[in-house]
């Protein structure tokens, strides 16, 4: 502890000199080299993107090899995902109803659910699914489904096998790193117009955009899989001499099998998030009808299809969840059980009664065709716009207020050091934190990150980009702090608070923006509004699992000498889960991030407005991707810093030991 | 007991489907295409209609699809998309159709010109404005606002948390072109033009500048389906003339009226289909379209049947775009 406490004044003090020499110098300097670029200019690095990219347009056709296989991919994708669609979702041609109706899928959703994971979480995805209908989505919702298992399934396909190979050879893994850090930052407006050009409007489309997002996790968390199967047991393995192949199949695999486990939940969820996003390009389902409303304003509407997203998400997630509990129990306990039995037999019968719904929704129209659509939709899209309008017009100037305030006493002071302060200036500041946190490889890595950053001539947009993550992160923690000790003190309020942090996970951005935008204006502080409803659930939930996991007898220790219940939490509680605040510091800020393009939508300009212009405007694309890869050298920048700021030196001065 | 509870739930709910299936209607596949249909269909084939994100364009699309569905029999595909994945799709040969176009002229250039794969085919009859609005209360108490050259004096009426010591000037859609930055520069106005990114944020705006009096100038266009709602009110700016907007830095005209037109690919215009004829001919007034808007928007029919609507009460001019 005293070690900590040591190391943590040797950093401060030469990031409190930088602080002030920032402060001082980008006062005495401000206003001179910041590099401003007007609205509509462009830099000779765009305008370069720009033929780059009509450049590759124009090899769709001239290269047949490159057509061929796009082609065969494309077809092969597409023809996947019709097939899905005819079986839950679309009538196949010359038929009026898919395959299987509503019944046939709430059985279906029903047996499989219980047969992975258990009879609860199998009720709740029976009335989760009945829900899409209640509110009036069937259709929408099965085109939805349909398209996320194509994508989770294609990205376990590609993700899980590398995943392996990167858990096996850290080389690959590294090699993989910048491309996975792009996949995942990467604005995804930047290249909805390239991928609808290769792989055409339609389905294919839609599903790789999704793909690029959704492999990631997937190839992340399996390689931690492996890599966390205890060194021990992979020694003993070989000393037992089992081949490369016996070992990653009888050993690591199996041990592995929950945390993969945890990477297809991710990788589910990470699908669902680009639901709405998708829809831009004709992907079908709930985001089309989410952009829709926009269009119109009717926030009734969007709402209610926002709700059914949350259903699905919470579905999917719960009943992932407990298939990786189950994964783990049945590895401690064995199988062979009476109880298991009992299962068996029910399970066998329940596959009879799926066929019976299955054949009865495919024959018959009570069945097929959901009854009293929308009973549930309806009304409940009614009462939310008459909730929003109401706010809108007796809270509107109380909200104007605040938001000045704000802005005036907050956002403009941090916003206008860093876009006046000169590019050098502000660079140091960079690199002194870099050292500081990570060393001398930090640092070299962060002069080629600020190199690439000045090279899009898009500094001063990625300022005001930075700050208002800045701020909106610092929101964004604080809630992960206050919400989350509270969270991980107290069973009850975790129970209520979770399906409200799921929600503003995966709540599409557009179903908030117009009431926001109603109470807050077209403003910055509307942008940082929005970033928080997404960054902040993740927060809390990894503040609360932190400070949950404080050892019981540390805590004993503590009442037992007296402390009050404030101390207990500031003084034993939070400094322990000091690794979970660090992780949930960095995780806030690289979402915040990703919602720097929804903030564009909404008047915070910077990098996220490009974004947006480059995917309406030809002439602006090339700015656009310019913009994108802004992001991109971002976040990177942000999250190795902050993830050298969270692993304390220690280890280095205890040396690697492994 | 609870296992064999939930068993006996399970038969008796089972049971229950079945009885009710019994004497339930069947799932009828043969009745999906009707002969009539299949025998024009043969005519017109498929026409795959792009549909760009905005309501006024929604109105255009609905209507021709259902003409073109009712009266010709065609197949109408459409796909929701934006602006330059639609031109982009006469290209890869997935649309048809574009039938709102405004201006574009650089994409006009690459698939008009250049690639040869598109074809202008003449205005929707809507002419599009693009302009400064504000809303109607602004003028009732500030009457002379309309004058762009009185701007000045209320500068600060505008001023926002984003503006600093100058007007807040809301400018809209990314994809819209804008000169409003050379503008107020040209013009010499106290205005910044803070980039709201979205149509929505734009008529939120104005929404709230209406109903709760608050000052608020911005860039928006017509023929839109707010203007149903709040009747905006324009604010000329000195008159446009051609070339006057060449330098994009020395623009100090107005915006150029926009004649909206309809593009389509060049094998679908080479077609036999009699869809062409119809999409060469098609066209109606601001007013018409406002109206299908409305429908949609505000009375929230679904496209199919603000068209119906419409097509019921304007047989008249349906049937001259069929001849």
């Amino acid at each position: 502890m005293e070690l900590l406490r040591r190391i943590r004044d040797r950093r401060s003090i030469p990031l409190a000199t930088t602080l002030v020499v920032f402060v001082v110098l980008s006062s005495v300097l401000g206003g001179r080299w910041n590099f401003p670029l007007d609205r509509s200019s462009l830099t000779g690095f765009h305008t370069w993107l720009n033929q780059v990219g009509d450049a590759i347009d124009a090899a769709r056709n001239a290269n047949p090899l490159m057509m061929y296989t796009v082609d065969a991919i494309r077809s092969s994708i597409d023809w996947f995902v019709t097939l899905l669609q005819n079986i839950m979702s679309q009538p196949p041609a010359g038929s009026s109803f898919p395959y299987i109706g509503w019944l046939g899928i709430l059985a279906i959703v029903g047996w499989v659910v219980y047969a992975t994971a258990n009879w609860r979480v199998a009720l709740l995805s029976v009335i989760g699914f009945y829900a899409f209908g209640a509110l009036g989505f069937w259709t929408a919702s099965m085109d939805t489904l349909a398209l996320v298992i194509a994508s989770v399934i294609i990205a376990l396909i590609v993700g899980i096998p590398m995943g392996i190979l990167a858990g096996i050879f850290p080389k690959f893994e590294s090699f993989m790193t910048p491309f996975l850090d792009f996949a995942q930052v990467m604005p995804t407006f930047v290249y909805l117009t390239p991928v609808a050009l290769f792989f055409l409007i339609g389905p294919a489309s839609a599903t790789i955009v999704t793909l690029i997002y959704a492999i990631p996790p997937a190839l992340r968390i399996t390689a931690v899989a492996i890599r966390e199967v205890p060194v021990v047991v992979v020694e003993a393995g070989t000393s037992l001499g089992t081949t490369r192949w016996q070992l990653l199949r009888k050993v690591q695999l199996p041990l592995a099998k929950r945390t993969i486990v945890v990477g297809i939940n991710q990788t589910i969820m990470a699908a669902l998030s680009m639901v709405t996003i998708a829809a831009l390009i004709d992907a079908p389902g709930l985001g089309q009808v989410v952009i829709k409303a926009l269009q119109k304003l009717d926030v009734g509407t969007s709402f209610q299809a926002g709700l059914a997203i949350v259903v699905m998400a919470v579905v999917l997630d719960r009943s992932t969840t407990a298939a990786a509990a189950k994964v783990k129990r049945d590895a401690e306990h064995g199988r062979g059980t009476r109880h298991a039995t009992r299962r068996r037999i029910g399970l066998s019968i329940g596959f009879v009664g799926v066929l019976v719904a299955v054949y009865l929704s495919h024959t018959f129209l009570f069945a097929a065709q959901f009854q009293n659509e929308g009973f549930l939709g309806t009304p409940i899209a009614r009462y939310t716009q008459s909730a929003t309008d109401w706010v809108q017009l007796n809270w509107g100037s109380a909200t104007a207020w605040y938001t000045d305030w704000v802005s005036n006493w907050f956002l403009n002071p941090l916003q206008n050091s860093l876009v006046d302060a000169p590019w050098f200036v502000t660079a140091f500041a960079v690199l002194v934190m870099a050292y500081v946190f990570g060393g001398r490889r930090l640092a070299v890595t962060a002069v080629f990150l600020i190199a690439m950053l000045i090279g899009t001539g898009l500094w001063s947009d990625a300022m005001v980009t930075l700050s208002a993550t800045f701020f909106a992160a610092a929101i964004t923690i604080v809630f992960g702090i206050v919400f989350g000790a509270w969270m991980g003190r107290n069973r009850k309020v975790d129970r209520v608070m979770r399906p409200i942090l799921d929600a503003g996970q995966v709540l599409p951005a557009f179903v908030y923006l117009v009431p926001f935008l109603g109470l807050f204006g077209a403003t910055r502080f509307t942008a940082i509004l929005a970033a928080v409803v997404y960054a902040a659930p993740a927060s809390i939930k990894l503040v609360a699992d932190g400070v949950r996991g404080v050892p019981e007898t540390i805590k004993e220790a503590a009442i037992a000498a007296g402390s009050s219940t404030w101390q207990l939490i500031t003084k034993v509680e939070l400094p322990s889960a000091r690794r979970a605040i660090a992780l949930a510091t960095n995780q806030g800020l690289i979402y915040v991030l990703a919602m720097v393009v929804v903030g564009g939508l909404v008047g915070a300009g910077g990098l996220g407005y490009l974004v947006v212009a480059g995917f309406a405007q030809s002439s602006l694309r090339g700015k656009g991707l310019a913009a994108g890869l802004a992001i991109v050298v971002l976040g990177i920048l942000i999250d190795r810093i902050t993830q050298a700021a969270s692993q304390p030196r220690v280890r280095e001065a205890i040396g690697n030991n492994h | 007991m609870t296992q064999r509870l939930r068993m006996g739930v399970i038969l008796t709910a089972a049971t229950a489907l079945l009885l009710t299936a019994c004497s339930s209607a069947k799932v009828d596949n043969a009745a999906s295409t009707t002969p009539a249909t299949t025998a024009s269909t043969a005519a017109c084939g498929t026409l795959n209609l792009a549909v760009n994100p905005w309501v006024g364009y929604e109105a255009n699309a609905a209507v021709v699809k259902y003409v073109a569905e009712k009266q010709l029999g065609c197949t109408v595909v459409t796909k929701n998309i934006s602006e330059q994945v639609a031109w982009q799709g006469f290209a890869t040969g997935e649309i048809d159709a574009i039938v709102e176009n405004w201006g574009h002229e650089d994409l006009a250039k690459k698939y008009i010109t250049d690639q040869k794969v598109a074809v202008d085919f003449g205005s929707t009859g809507n002419e599009g404005i693009i302009g400064w609005y504000v809303a109607p209360w602004m003028v009732e108490k500030y009457p002379d606002i309309t004058d762009w050259k009185n701007l000045n004096k209320y500068a600060s009426l505008f001023k926002t948390s984003e503006s600093g010591n100058l007007g807040a000037f809301l400018d809209g859609d990314p994809a819209y072109v804008t000169n409003d930055e050379a503008l107020m520069k040209n013009l010499k106005l106290n205005f910044k033009v803070i980039y709201t990114g979205s149509e929505a944020a734009l008529i939120t705006a104005f929404r709230n500048s209406e109903a709760q009096k608050k000052p608020v100038i911005g860039y928006f266009y017509e023929p839109q389906w707010f203007l149903a709602e709040v009747p905006l009110v324009h604010i000329p700016l000195p008159t446009y003339t051609a070339g006057c907007d060449a330098d994009p830095a020395k623009v100090a005209c107005d915006y150029p009226p926009y004649h909206l037109n309809k593009i389509v690919s060049k094998t679908f215009a080479d077609s036999a289909s009699p869809a062409v004829t119809l999409l060469k001919n098609f066209s109606w007034t601001n007013e018409d379209q406002n109206l299908v808007a409305k429908y949609i928007a505000q009375d929230k029919l679904t496209d199919e049947q603000a068209a119906a609507k419409w097509v019921a009460a304007n047989q008249a001019k349906v049937d001259a775009w069929l001849k």
